[in-house]
């Protein structure tokens, strides 16, 4: 049997207000912007996190439960769920009770905190793992990282945490001449097993499909199934990862994004060797076929599929080398508030937003971009963080105080 | 005596010192008795001042016989002939950008109210502004032909072609107003087209003013203008209202070091980074702030991320004329490092804030102030410990404002007033 695994990320930032100037320093301790926070989550709920949710209950319905998808949820992103739209959550819920959905285990503040803090990326991990234990029944045994920013020391952090399954991007210079069509190991792993992306098929759905220059368009549910059949005898899994809103959002409904959907398990159905899987199933049939080495680190984004998007630049190196040389001060506080806004710092977003790198990625880049140019994020930033230190300051001097008066 | 005016910017829409330092001079000219006609682009959003008849170009309506007679004309051909392509010296995109949402809501509020009007201008410094120049002249050439006034003012290159226009039509004589040359603002790599324009209106001028003699001495030096043709006439600062710091409350205990103006290369933002570096290595209870935008943002904003500064070192973008004040008020010390600068209005207006300042040698407003510290732009160390000693030294703060403070009341707008009213005079006189 030949297994399809999708995988789809659901995240949302907390954005933070654009016009945070240096006068709100030591002033003004509310950082998010919370109207276009909710407006954005609405308008994407609207547009396909409620459609989709319904559309894939419905998949497993009628398709008895052959019908499987795995997702991974930003802690951050079902935060503001429960604040401005429940019912996407109770969907949710809903698919994790069909059984034939997978949640995955991430960092709960979509962070690059293994770069910088293994302590911190712990930490969020199994604040993560809470959630999905208490929201859908869970207990995560797959994990993926931010972006699905991998390398071998990730494994073996991860394995050593007892997990069975990881994902990352099947980039061409990490597999060299082989196929991510097949399960691997990890570099010095021994227990966990390797999903990687198949991004030239992700990405024909996930980019392509209505791109009216492309010589494929239009892609039909006929047409994809039968590139998936040309893997029979040269493959064994098939990793489609993408972004939760391509559907809707990216690719608009009118494109027809939800209409091949639809379409798409019963094309993949009339291959009788053909079934679905969730990541954390895929080593109950299959074993390992290599170990694939990558000690550098690699990521599913932009064209070079590493960290340039989030890290490299001065803007972005001392910005986030700032907030996490704040972690022990934050965490020395003891304040929940304080520890729960620190962490929404870390957010990859914020980083990305700072790329100055304008090139083919450049329109992704601006997509999902608030701000005009990198630039203007970078002094938000740092205004931001600027203020969360003094009032980290200003609690460490009252404490003093108290201390001495108490003496 | 009747002095036809063209300016460009008028307060709030200023990007730099002209606007402020042309809103002085009509006060001061007004309050000796000179009767002004001040041209500008737009009235769109500026400060209604009853005592000055202000003529927005906007709303000039020609008539179809006079559009095309103007066609014909002298003003249209030599522009033509002046303006090869439309370039933008000032224009950033940045700033632009900035300035532009800050300001929409003023320009858009009156729209619709002047749908008559024959020329649409902006009066910002944005792509069109060679075009707008352009118009400018055309107005220039029909206020001129009113003949109802005894002289004319202009004010820098912006408005060199509706001034000489003017000039060629009535008959009257020219004063061209310097506040700050081609070479100023782009230091050796000029838009030759506008160094063209300001020395067709040098020698078509009958009498030139310049701001400081830093600034006379470019005119001579890069237009190879007669000296004795050129008047100096420094700026001044309002200062009938007493500023107030009181209720005003700074947003961090810090001592704030400020830079305030267009981050643009004449005006030495990257030294004031440099020299920040520096401080911040010996103080910590210091904050910088650059406050302002400019095309220099982008390399400046990555310079201090490199350095890892950013947690002492702040920018604010653009400010409104409400936040610069407030911006001043919060600071402990001024630093103007420019490369170039005609003159310097900001050094003036931070003083009335009781703020103390360092001056480069390279101003105009240094020939004033004579007891201001004073450093090359290029000598970071230098301007590093010097901030240094202010900021250590509170009694030597005190004493530069104090002294600063004494020379500054006799430097008043009434006076620069009286200066230009003399002048228009002995010009009429000689050209009669």
């Amino acid at each position: 049997m030949i297994s399809i695994c999708f995988y789809f990320q659901v995240h949302q930032p907390f954005r933070l207000k654009r016009d945070y100037s240096f006068f709100d320093i030591g002033v003004n301790h509310f950082y998010e912007d919370e109207d276009s926070n909710r407006a954005i989550l609405n308008k994407v709920s609207e547009k396909c996190y409620i459609p989709m949710n319904r559309l894939l209950l419905e998949l497993i319905n009628k398709y008895n439960d052959r019908f499987k998808v795995a997702f991974s949820l930003s802690g951050i992103a079902i935060d503001q769920f429960q604040k401005y739209n429940p019912e996407v959550l109770t969907l949710f819920k809903e698919l994790a009770d069909t059984g034939c959905v997978e949640f995955i285990n991430e960092t709960y503040y979509h962070s690059l905190a293994f770069l910088f803090s293994k302590s911190n990326f712990k930490r969020q991990i199994l604040k993560h793992k809470q959630l999905m234990k208490e929201l859908f029944k869970q207990n995560p045994k797959t994990f993926r990282n931010t972006e699905l920013i991998y390398n071998n020391e990730l494994a073996h952090f991860i394995e050593a945490m007892g997990y069975t399954t990881i994902l990352a991007e099947g980039a061409d210079h990490i597999l060299g001449w082989r196929s991510p069509n097949f399960l691997y190991q990890p570099s010095g792993c021994y227990k966990l097993n390797l999903l990687l992306k198949n991004y030239k098929l992700s990405d024909d759905i996930a980019f392509r499909f209505s791109n009216r220059g492309w010589e494929e368009f239009p892609l039909t549910a006929e047409k994809y199934a039968s590139w998936l059949y040309s893997v029979a005898g040269n493959g064994e899994i098939i990793n489609l990862f993408m972004d939760y809103e391509t559907f809707g959002e990216h690719q608009w409904q009118d494109t027809g994004i939800f209409d091949f959907f639809k379409q798409l398990p019963e094309e993949i159905f009339k291959h009788p060797d053909f079934q679905f899987i969730n990541p954390g199933q895929a080593h109950e049939y299959y074993t390992p076929v290599a170990q694939i080495d990558v000690p550098y680190f690699v990521s599913w984004a932009d064209i070079e599929r590493d960290l340039t998007a989030w890290l490299g630049n001065p803007l972005q190196n001392s910005s986030i080398e700032a907030v996490y040389a704040l972690e022990k001060k934050v965490m020395n506080t003891g304040d929940q508030d304080l520890i729960d806004v620190w962490h929404k710092l870390l957010t990859s977003d914020h980083f990305y937003y700072m790329c100055t790198k304008w090139f083919s990625d450049g329109d992704v880049h601006k997509y999902f971009n608030p701000y005009e140019t990198p630039y203007d994020a970078y002094i938000v930033y740092m205004n931001v963080l600027n203020d969360l230190h003094e009032t980290i300051l200003q609690r460490q001097k009252a404490k003093k105080k108290q201390s001495r008066k108490k003496a | 005596m009747k002095v036809l005016m063209f300016g460009w910017e008028f307060p709030p829409f200023i990007s730099g010192g002209l606007g402020m330092a042309c809103y002085g001079i009509t006060r001061g000219l007004i309050n000796n008795d000179v009767d002004i006609r001040l041209v500008l682009p737009t009235k769109r959003g500026i400060y209604s001042e009853s005592q000055i008849e202000i003529v927005a170009a906007d709303e000039v309506e020609l008539s179809e016989h006079y559009r095309s007679l103007l066609e014909s004309t002298y003003s249209f051909k030599t522009g033509k002939e002046l303006l090869e392509h439309t370039i933008s010296p000032y224009y950033t995109q940045s700033s632009a950008v900035e300035f532009f949402n800050k300001y929409q809501h003023l320009m858009t509020q009156q729209e619709g109210a002047h749908g008559n009007s024959v020329m649409a201008f902006s009066g910002n410094y944005g792509k069109d502004l060679m075009n707008e120049v352009f118009r400018y002249s055309v107005i220039g050439e029909y206020l001129g032909s009113l003949k109802d006034f005894d002289i004319i003012h202009a004010h820098d290159w912006v408005s060199i072609l509706a001034g000489v226009a003017a000039k060629r039509i009535s008959g009257k004589p020219l004063i061209l107003h310097i506040h700050a040359t081609e070479y100023d603002r782009s230091g050796e790599n000029i838009n030759q087209n506008v160094s063209n324009i300001e020395k067709f209106g040098m020698e078509h001028a009958d009498k030139i003013v310049a701001v400081s003699y830093y600034t006379k001495n470019t005119i001579v030096s890069h237009y190879g203008i007669d000296p004795h043709k050129i008047v100096v006439v420094h700026n001044a600062v309002e200062k009938q209202k007493q500023i107030e710091r009181f209720g005003i409350k700074k947003n961090l205990l810090d001592k704030y070091v400020l830079f305030l103006g267009r981050v643009t290369m004449q005006k030495g933002p990257d030294y004031f980074i440099e020299a920040a570096n520096l401080v911040l290595k010996k103080l910590k209870n210091v904050r910088f702030i650059m406050a302002g935008s400019g095309d220099m943002m982008p390399k400046l904003i990555s310079r201090a991320a490199s350095l890892k500064i950013t947690d002492k070192f702040h920018f604010t973008g653009f400010l409104n004329r409400v936040e610069v004040e407030k911006m001043y008020a919060m600071s402990d010390l001024y630093v103007m490092p420019s490369v170039s600068e005609p003159f310097g209005i900001t050094a003036f207006e931070a003083l009335l804030y009781d703020v103390p300042i360092i001056l480069s040698k390279q101003s105009g407003v240094s020939e004033v102030l004579k007891d201001a510290i004073k450093v090359d732009f290029w000598d970071v160390e230098k301007l590093a410990s010097v901030i240094i000693n202010f900021l250590q030294d509170q009694k030597l703060a005190k004493e530069i404002v104090d002294k600063c403070k004494n020379e500054l009341k006799n430097i008043h707008w009434n006076n620069a007033g009286n200066k230009l009213k003399n002048l228009y005079h002995a010009i009429s006189f000689s050209h009669n």
